[in-house]
């Protein structure tokens, strides 16, 4: 009576065990997949992806339960069943690969003991047919001396090779279906691109089934079949990767499609610069981590640092604040050389450099209101009391688009994208020439992202503030940058006025960075693979 | 939001509150005065004397109501002291770190390792016997606990953003321990304040039984049990008495801070508002 398909979702509901009204996180999801297939879920967070990629495991996070529909996985409907045929089931016929793998592994135990612990519990192979099992599965991900890398443990493999071991933990008990939630989200660019043709590889080999949780499209038009839209715990939009990317029928489908595509048109040099990096080497005992980085920004300017962890981009923001001393070099401003140190600057040297920060979350004192937290740089600089102080904090949350009804809220009132206004606000009450942005819109969502970026080009127009703006994202660089430097392994690779620096020849780091960037359109992983390994 | 009190910590609050109430008001409930001699030696209950009388012949009710005000009142002045000082050092290591830090913490550790009962038995020996020294030394040397844990909550707070944001923006830092790390420290601080306010009890309760807390005829728990021990050998309960008050106020105050804490630390990341 049931049809072919693998995996069968029928009017999916899920919700909060014993809420009062219900809350439901997920509501009337239907979908069907077949062996083989790939499906992507796309959406933002809130969005409930995550968790309908746990509910085909059977499986809610906290209170969460499934509390209405159906989830057939081979023709048995899993919401019936208890918690035995639940331990059958997962690790044997689903499987899961998690966001983060180093938060995942035991870091007591070695890698191979672990990817092989699923197969060996539910008795689907003896020990050495898993082992071997298991290696197999290292060289077809792409995994360095795959004999070998089993017997070490998970510190002493990089993150993206972590994220393959555990794409291999997820396919050694031959299950039918996977379901990835967000692999790569937490990688860099250039890591992401390796990882992500190793798991496309291993699907095609295994002929397994997956589900491919992500917010990112680009990223999913390379690997699945189907996309399926959700927003809000609801479905938007399902169809085949071709019809979402290239036809996508609702509105929200075309706002996600169109997000990254902001340009910043680049403004002409100024009249010279209002911060200036000379020479500066920083270094921690033998090892330098930033090596004779010299760049500036010119007032009104966004001047965009990118680069991948490690690069040595936050460093050189903590060197500019003044929290950390280089060795070699200095930083000026306006001009005038600034004390290393940051507290032997004056009151308005701090004043003219303001910082906001990638988490508003843990950036905000959680037991201040807003208006407390807008409020204490415009008495602390300004000596503003009252309701003098008041009138400007409402200033500035006029400058921010909030209502001024945010004043008496707390940090934990807001969402992330509010949270971030305040952020900004608050660099604002300072009224400095220069903020760094520290990576302010990669904790947020694409859409959110996107109107956070467009508020600080507002913001610069009228102020004439100029931005360092750090970020490891070329797509945000694009949005807002007028001049760009590239920054690998503590050196400054490339640096200019952004026309310069995006356009060729490139040096060899700028041109992998840049073709790594996963584009939206079918085939460009594909691509990008075949040209790399010519 | 519902506010659910979980039995255990109703049952908690309300011994507790039964026994301050008492505390308070025993000048006018206590049926007898404290010193005053109203019958034989170690009388058994009866309906004159509910709980019997002492090894002097003074009514052990009305000791036992005069005995709660001086305990909770030294316990209670001596976790002030611990708090107030434990949490600002703490703090201040925290926040400034580096040879502040050491030293603070070194000596910390230097008088942690002398167990403090007999560190405070030393003192208090050497030291004119007083109510203020008996104090002044209990807050002191139990501020050393006080200060590890504060320490190392202000540690994890240290980190934040924003209070790294607030010392760029050139804050004071007094300002930046007491505006915006004291508010976020507050609740683990809290429960342990339950609990260090109970040890304290106990603390009192054993220097007095070794004789160098409160001295008579003022009557406090922990020298009730020792004026009463020797009763115990002809089967006399007296001493148990004052001993089960001690139990029963520890078990309370301890049921509390276990709900306080439990119900902190779930809303840990500052969604405490």
């Amino acid at each position: 009576m049931y049809d072919s398909s693998l995996l069968d979702v029928r009017n999916l509901e899920i919700s909060v065990a014993g809420a009062e009204p219900p809350i439901r996180i997920v509501q009337d999801v239907s979908f069907s997949l077949e062996k083989g297939k790939v499906l992507g879920l796309i959406g933002e967070s809130g969005a409930g992806k995550s968790t309908i990629g746990m509910s085909t495991l059977g499986y809610g996070r906290g209170k969460l339960h499934i509390s209405g529909g159906q989830v057939l996985l081979n023709g048995r409907d899993i919401t019936q069943g208890g918690r035995s045929e639940l331990n059958a089931l997962r690790g044997k016929e689903v499987s899961y690969v998690a966001q983060s793998a180093a938060a995942s592994f035991n870091p007591a135990h070695r890698l191979i003991d672990q990817v092989v612990e699923a197969t060996l519990e539910h008795g689907l192979m003896t020990a050495q047919q898993a082992h071997h099992r298991a290696i197999e599965l290292f060289a077809a991900l792409g995994l360095p001396s795959p004999e070998t890398i089993g017997s070490r443990y998970p510190h002493q493999v990089s993150g993206g090779q972590l994220q393959r071991v555990m794409t291999a933990m997820a396919l050694c008990s031959e299950p039918d279906l996977i379901v990835f939630d967000e692999p790569t989200t937490a990688l860099d660019v250039t890591t992401q691109i390796g990882v992500l043709a190793a798991i496309k590889n291993a699907i095609k080999q295994t002929n397994v089934a997956a589900l491919y949780v992500t917010h990112d499209l680009a990223v999913v038009a390379q690997i699945a079949d189907d996309i399926m839209v959700l927003r809000h715990g609801k479905m938007v939009e399902q169809g085949s990767v071709e019809q979402i990317i290239y036809a996508p029928t609702q509105e929200y489908t075309k706002a996600l499609l169109s997000v990254r595509t902001t340009q910043h048109s680049e403004a002409p040099a100024g009249q010279g610069p209002v911060l200036e990096v000379r020479g500066v080497t920083v270094g921690y005992g033998e090892a330098d981590i930033l090596k004779d980085v010299t760049l500036s920004v010119d007032p009104g300017h966004t001047l965009a640092i990118v680069g991948e962890s490690g690069s040595g981009k936050s460093t050189l923001a903590r060197v500019v604040t003044g929290l950390l001393s280089p060795r070699l070099g200095d930083v000026a401003f306006e001009n005038a050389a600034l004390p290393l140190k940051q507290s032997d600057r004056s009151r308005d040297q701090l004043r003219d450099i303001q910082m906001i920060y990638q988490m508003a979350d843990v950036a905000m004192n959680p037991r201040q209101t807003v208006e407390a937290i807008i409020g204490r740089p415009l008495s602390f600089y300004f000596g503003l009391r009252g309701q003098e102080r008041s009138a400007r904090v409402y200033e500035l949350l006029e400058a921010i688009e909030l209502p001024i009804e945010f004043a008496n809220r707390y940090p934990a009132e807001l969402s992330g994208g509010q949270k971030q206004r305040v952020c900004i606000a608050r660099a604002l009450a300072a009224d400095p020439k220069v903020i760094i942005c520290d990576e302010v819109t990669s904790a947020l969502d694409p859409l959110v992202a996107e109107d956070i970026l467009l508020l600080l080009e507002k913001l610069q127009k009228e102020r004439d503030v100029a931005y360092l703006f750090i970020t490891h994202d070329l797509a945000t660089v694009k949005a807002i940058a007028d001049s760009i430097a590239v920054m690998h392994q503590g050196n400054l690779v490339r640096y200019g006025p952004k026309s310069q620096v995006l356009s060729p020849p490139f040096d060899e780091y700028t041109a992998t960075l840049l073709s790594s960037v996963p584009e939206m359109r079918l085939g460009w992983l594909d691509e990008i693979i075949a040209a790399r390994s010519v | 939001m519902k506010l659910s009190i979980p039995l255990s910590a109703l049952f908690g609050i309300a011994v507790t509150v039964t026994i301050v109430g008492v505390a308070v008001l025993a000048p006018w409930i206590a049926p007898y005065s404290m010193s005053e001699i109203v019958g034989e030696v170690w009388e058994p209950m009866s309906t004159t004397h509910l709980l019997g009388t002492d090894t002097l012949g003074r009514d052990l009710l009305s000791r036992l109501m005069f005995g709660a005000r001086t305990t909770l009142w030294i316990a209670a002045l001596a976790t002030m002291i611990s708090f107030c000082l434990g949490t600002f050092l703490g703090l201040a290591a925290a926040v400034f770190g580096g040879w502040i830090d050491q030293v603070l913490s070194r000596l910390v550790d230097l008088v942690m390792a002398i167990p403090t009962l007999i560190l405070a038995l030393v003192i208090l020996s050497v030291l004119a016997p007083s109510l203020t020294t008996l104090i002044l030394v209990m807050g002191l040397l139990d501020s050393t606990r006080v200060f590890r844990l504060t320490r190392s909550v202000g540690h994890d707070i240290v980190v934040m953003d924003y209070v790294e944001a607030a010392v760029l923006r050139g804050e004071g830092r007094l300002w930046i321990i007491f505006r915006e790390i004291l508010p976020n420290a507050l609740s683990p601080l809290i429960a342990e304040l339950g609990l260090r306010f109970i040890f304290m009890v106990l603390f009192l309760s054993a220097l007095s039984f070794l004789g160098l807390g409160i001295q008579p005829p003022e009557a406090d728990w922990g020298g009730m049990v020792k004026e009463n021990k020797d009763g115990i050998v002809f089967g006399i309960p007296a001493a148990l008495i004052p001993a089960a008050a001690i139990a029963v106020l520890a078990i309370s105050v301890n049921l509390i801070a276990d709900w306080v804490l439990k119900r902190t630390s779930s809303l840990k990341g500052g969604q405490n508002v």
